[in-house]
C-alpha cells in the first residue's frame, strides 16, 4: 500500500517540530533594533554605502602617473 | 461428486513464534511469510495500530506546525520598517560599472571573490572556470571542466585553490599554481559525490572542508584531503539550490534554500536542522547571511527577496514591488548590511534599503539575466555575472 510518509518518517518529523517549537525566540522589535544598530555601527565602513574618495578607489579608471 | 476446494494447510514452524502449527501465508511489507493463525491475528491488529499511529502522528505534526506559527506570531509585535522609521533615508546612489570581464564563451553561472579582494573565480555553462584579477581584468587561470553547466564555484580562504561542480554531480578542487607548465586539470581532486547536479559549494573557514548543496535534496560536508563525507543534511523535499555559511564569529551553522520553497538553518556539527522558514511562494534561488549573522536574506522566483531574523525565528521584511515580475536569482548584502543587492531575471539589479524595505536604486547594464552577484570581501565593490557571458564589477 502506498500511503504518503511512513510511520518512522512522521515520527522523525514530529520530533523535529517539537525541537523547533521549543526554540528560544526574541521579539521582532528587539531583533529589528539590533539589526538596525549593526547597520548604523558599520555604516561608516561600508564603501558601497558612503562611497570612497576617487583617489583610493581600487577600481577607478587606471590613469598614467606623471612624473615631474 | 462434490466440488470442494481444499485449503492446503502447510504445517511447520511459524515465522514469528516459531511454534509448530498450521501456517497461513501472510504478507508483510511485500514479503511473504508464514504465520500460525494466532500470530496472523496479532499481525492483523498490529496493522490497525500502525494505521492509527500514522493518523495520530500526522495530526500531531499538523498541530505542532500550528503551534510553531502561533509562537512565532506572538512575538511579532512590530515590522522592521516601522522600527527603522527614525533612521535617515539613503540618498541617491550612483553606481557605475567599473570593469567588464569578457572571456566566457557562454552564460556565466556562478562567481566568488578571493579573500584578497581582487581575485575572483567564475564558472559558466560551457564548462570553463576562469580566475580573474578584477583590477586589471586579466585572466590568471582557466580550467575546462569535463561537464557543462558548472553551477557552483568557490574560492578557498587561502586563495590557493578553487572548487567547482555542476552536472557532473561532483565537486572538484583544483589547486592554483602559477607554474605555466603545469596543467591545472591534472591536479584535480574530486571531493564530493552526489546523486544529482551540484548547485552550490562553499569552503568552510579552512581549505580543508567543503560544504555542498545538490539537486538530490541534500547538503553535505566533506573533507578535502580524503574526500570523506563528514556530515550530511537531510530535510529538503526538493532540489537544494543555494547555501551560505554563517560569518565566522557566530558559529557553525549554515542556511540552505531549495525548490521546496523552504529555507533551512542547520548545525554543521550535529547535522540537525535548527530552524525552517516557509514563506516564499516559489523556488528559493539564493540565500545570504546578514553580516552580523543574526539574519539572512533570500531571493526567489516569486520576484521577492525576504529577510528572516534567526533570533525572532520569522520573516521580518519583504522586498518587492508590483513592477518586478521576474525572479531574483542572487542576493548579497553590503558590508554594513544596510544595502541588499539583488540580481533579477529581467536583466537588472535592484538595490534595496534593508531597514526601510524600499528600493534605493536599479542598475542596468547586463544584456541577459543576472545569474550571480557577490559583494567583495572588503565591501568596496560587487560583481555580477550574467547569461550575457560577462561579469561586471
Amino acid at each position: 500500500m502506498s500511503s504518503g510518509p511512513s510511520v518512522s518518517a512522521l515520527q522523525r518529523l514530529v520530533e523535529q517540530l517539537k525541537l523547533e517549537a521549543g526554540v528560544e525566540r526574541i521579539k521582532v522589535s528587539q531583533a529589528a533594533a539590533e539589526l538596525q544598530q549593526y547597520c548604523m555601527q558599520n555604516a561608516c565602513k561600508d564603501a558601497l554605502l558612503i562611497g570612497v574618495p576617487a583617489g583610493s578607489n581600487p577600481f577607478r579608471e587606471p590613469r598614467s602617473c606623471a612624473l615631474f | 461428486m462434490c466440488d470442494q476446494t481444499f485449503l492446503v494447510n502447510v504445517f511447520g514452524s511459524c515465522d514469528k513464534c516459531l511454534k509448530q502449527r498450521a501456517l497461513r501465508p501472510v504478507f508483510k511489507k511485500s514479503q511473504q511469510l508464514s504465520y500460525c493463525s494466532i500470530c496472523a491475528e496479532i499481525m492483523a491488529t498490529d496493522g490497525l495500530h500502525e494505521n492509527e499511529t500514522l493518523a495520530a502522528l500526522k495530526s500531531e505534526a499538523e498541530s505542532l506546525k500550528g503551534k510553531l506559527e502561533e509562537e512565532r506570531a506572538k512575538l511579532h509585535d512590530v515590522e522592521l520598517h516601522q522600527v527603522a522609521e527614525r533612521v535617515e533615508a539613503l540618498g541617491q546612489f550612483v553606481m557605475k560599472t567599473r570593469r567588464t570581464l569578457k572571456g566566457h564563451g557562454n552564460k556565466v553561472l556562478c562567481m566568488d571573490w578571493c579573500k584578497d579582494k581582487r581575485r575572483m573565480v567564475s564558472s559558466s555553462q560551457d564548462g570553463k572556470v576562469i580566475v580573474w584579477d578584477s583590477f586589471t581584468t586579466n585572466k590568471e587561470h582557466a580550467v575546462t571542466m569535463p561537464c557543462t553547466w558548472v553551477m557552483a564555484c568557490a574560492y578557498a580562504p587561502s586563495g590557493c585553490a578553487i572548487a567547482c561542480g555542476g552536472l557532473d554531480n561532483k565537486c572538484s578542487v583544483y589547486p592554483l599554481t602559477f607554474d605555466k607548465n603545469e596543467n591545472m586539470a591534472a591536479k584535480k581532486k574530486s571531493v564530493a559525490m552526489h546523486t544529482n547536479y551540484l548547485s552550490a559549494c562553499s569552503f568552510t573557514n579552512s581549505d580543508m572542508q567543503i560544504l555542498t548543496a545538490s539537486g538530490d535534496g541534500t547538503c553535505a560536508l566533506w573533507d578535502v584531503e580524503s574526500g570523506q563525507l563528514l556530515q550530511s543534511f537531510h530535510g529538503h523535499t526538493a532540489d537544494v539550490l543555494c547555501l551560505d555559511l554563517a560569518p565566522s564569529e557566530t558559529g557553525n551553522t549554515f542556511v540552505s534554500g531549495g525548490c521546496d520553497k523552504k529555507a533551512m538553518v542547520w548545525d554543521m556539527r550535529s547535522g540537525q536542522r535548527v530552524q525552517a522558514f516557509e514563506t516564499h511562494e516559489s523556488d528559493i534561488n539564493s540565500v545570504r547571511y546578514y553580516p552580523s549573522g543574526d539574519a539572512f536574506a533570500s531571493g526567489s522566483d516569486d520576484a521577492t527577496c525576504r529577510l528572516y531574523d534567526l533570533r525572532a525565528d520569522r520573516e521580518v521584511a519583504i522586498y518587492s514591488k508590483e513592477s518586478i515580475l521576474f525572479g531574483a536569482s542572487s542576493v548579497d548584502f553590503s558590508l554594513s548590511g544596510r544595502l541588499l543587492f539583488a540580481g533579477y531575471n529581467d536583466y537588472t539589479i535592484n538595490v534595496w534599503d534593508v531597514l526601510k524595505g524600499s528600493r534605493v536604486s536599479i542598475l542596468f547594464g547586463h544584456e541577459n539575466r543576472v545569474s550571480t552577484l557577490r559583494v567583495s570581501p572588503d565591501g568596496t565593490a560587487f560583481c555580477s555575472g550574467s547569461w550575457d557571458h560577462t561579469l561586471r564589477v
